[in-house]
């Protein structure tokens, strides 16, 4: 089980706000950050797009992701995620950028 | 229903205004998506109750939205806008060429002959259709195709395809414009186009009446005479009869023959309505006075409209997309600021009120005429 976190926008998105929920528990076998948004970009379709480019894939530039405390935005999406982030131990964050003032 | 609703989208969040005939009272419903841009919300002429938003944001990028409902539901749609092939180069600001790409929709324009079919023009700038309601999207490539879009350059909103007007009497004509490229003409449904910018003349090209590079900001036209079209250029108010092969200057007595919007009466071909705004770098009305002009002779002949607008102290501007007519027997016009007003006249501008005064700046105002 993997945990994700979502900003606001995006949860809306996905219609999870009314459960209350700021966790997206996805069962899948996500072993990398590009298995995890596949995995989620096919629970929730209208999330596609909207962290990562369709056709590229590579993630939008005022999206960043974090795990277990680290800034993973710049990694690679085949680089493995944390065995925490896989067991469900800590959550895999997608953030918006601070900005705009 | 026998009113009007008036489509509103803002920066953060498009809102409903419903009326009777009489467009006195009004319900004002949302903000709906919230806390993104509304750049166009439209409804079809074939099947009012279907609706088409464009949301977006700089974070989280493009989503459609459709209603079949009047606006009380939303569905997101398809939203993969992929250029067709390999999508080439443009002219960027300084002159560089620059790839194309996909940043947003500023426009959607449900087709008036077929209920399903719908149209999108985007930036970087370029029209797509869908025959499917929105659920998937296809370039109409030979328009960024056409020879001279390597020259096509930004303007200072972005590279946009801002205008889509279809024929009634004839499917297979449409007129687009973008800024900066000008205006394009199809006569085969899309498969070919050509510029139409004979007679424009833009001081800051390096020549002046190029076959393309003018700044266009809107162009609208009566449907019961699509061959005549009336534009508002970055610059100039223009005036084509002849479905935009040749274009005459009608700016006439304007204090400022700068501004984005343009509209056509709903019941008089001739009547033409534009708001004035102070070139070129400040883009707020003429001496603090918010003022509708409108001429009934089809340019050249302007008179002010003030009755209920703010005649000092307003410093708003109102943005291309910004204005619409409704169709009941008196003429309604509309149009909002980036102040978050959006102003009604129920007798074809002779007098004005603010619907609602502090919404998120006004990007785009559409209306429906309900039966």
């Amino acid at each position: 089980m993997i945990r994700v976190v979502m900003p606001y926008h995006l949860r809306r998105l996905a219609g999870l706000l009314e459960a209350g929920d700021v966790e997206v528990h996805l069962a899948g076998p996500a072993e990398t950050v590009g298995d995890l948004l596949t995995e989620l970009e096919a629970r929730y379709p209208v999330l596609r797009g909207t962290i990562r480019d369709t056709v590229s894939l590579e993630r939008r530039a005022m999206v960043r992701f974090f795990a277990c405390g680290e800034d993973v935005s710049l990694a690679s999406a085949a680089d493995p995620l944390p065995k925490l982030i896989q067991d469900g131990d800590e959550p895999f964050l997608i953030i918006g950028a601070i900005a705009g003032g | 229903m026998n009113g009007v609703r008036v489509l509103v989208g803002t920066r953060k969040g498009a809102f409903i205004l419903t009326s009777d005939e009489a467009r006195k009272d009004w319900k004002v419903e949302g903000p709906l998506f919230s806390g993104w841009e509304i750049f166009h919300i439209k409804g079809s002429a074939l099947n009012p109750n279907r609706l088409y938003a464009s949301q977006s944001n700089g974070w989280f990028g493009q989503i459609m939205q459709r209603s079949d409902d009047g606006g009380k539901t939303w569905e997101a749609i398809g939203k993969d806008f992929v250029y067709d092939g390999v999508p080439g180069t443009h002219m960027w600001y300084d002159g560089t060429q620059h790839p194309w790409e996909f940043k947003r929709v500023w426009h959607v324009e449900p087709c008036i002959h077929d209920a399903d079919t719908v149209y999108a023009g985007v930036e970087d700038a370029a029209l797509f259709r869908s025959t499917d309601g929105g659920t998937t999207w296809h370039e109409r490539s030979g328009l960024r195709g056409h020879k001279t879009g390597s020259q096509w350059q930004p303007g200072a909103g972005g590279m946009c395809l801002h205008t889509i007007l279809q024929s009634p009497a004839d499917p297979l004509r449409m007129v687009i414009a973008i800024s900066a490229a000008g205006a394009f003409r199809t006569d085969d449904g899309g498969e070919s186009w050509k510029p139409i910018n004979r007679g424009l003349v833009s001081n800051f090209m390096p020549e002046p009446t190029a076959e393309v590079g003018h700044c266009v900001h809107r162009v609208a036209c009566h449907p019961s005479r699509p061959d005549v079209l009336f534009m508002q250029k970055h610059w100039d108010i223009m005036r084509s009869d002849n479905a935009g092969d040749d274009w005459a200057e009608v700016s006439g007595n304007l204090p400022s023959d700068f501004g984005f919007p343009i509209d056509v009466h709903a019941h008089e071909p001739e009547t033409i309505y534009v708001v004035p705004i102070k070139s070129d770098s400040e883009h707020f009305p003429p001496e603090g006075k918010l003022r509708v002009f409108r001429s009934r002779t089809g340019g050249n002949e302007w008179e002010a409209l003030t009755n209920g607008l703010p005649q000092e102290d307003c410093y708003v501007n109102v943005l291309r997309n910004a204005m619409a007519v409704d169709r009941h027997e008196s003429c309604g016009v509309y149009f909002g600021t980036t102040g978050g007003q959006v102003y009604a006249s129920a007798d074809s501008g002779d007098t004005w009120n603010a619907i609602v005064r502090d919404l998120p700046a006004v990007l785009s105002v559409e209306v429906q005429t309900l039966a």
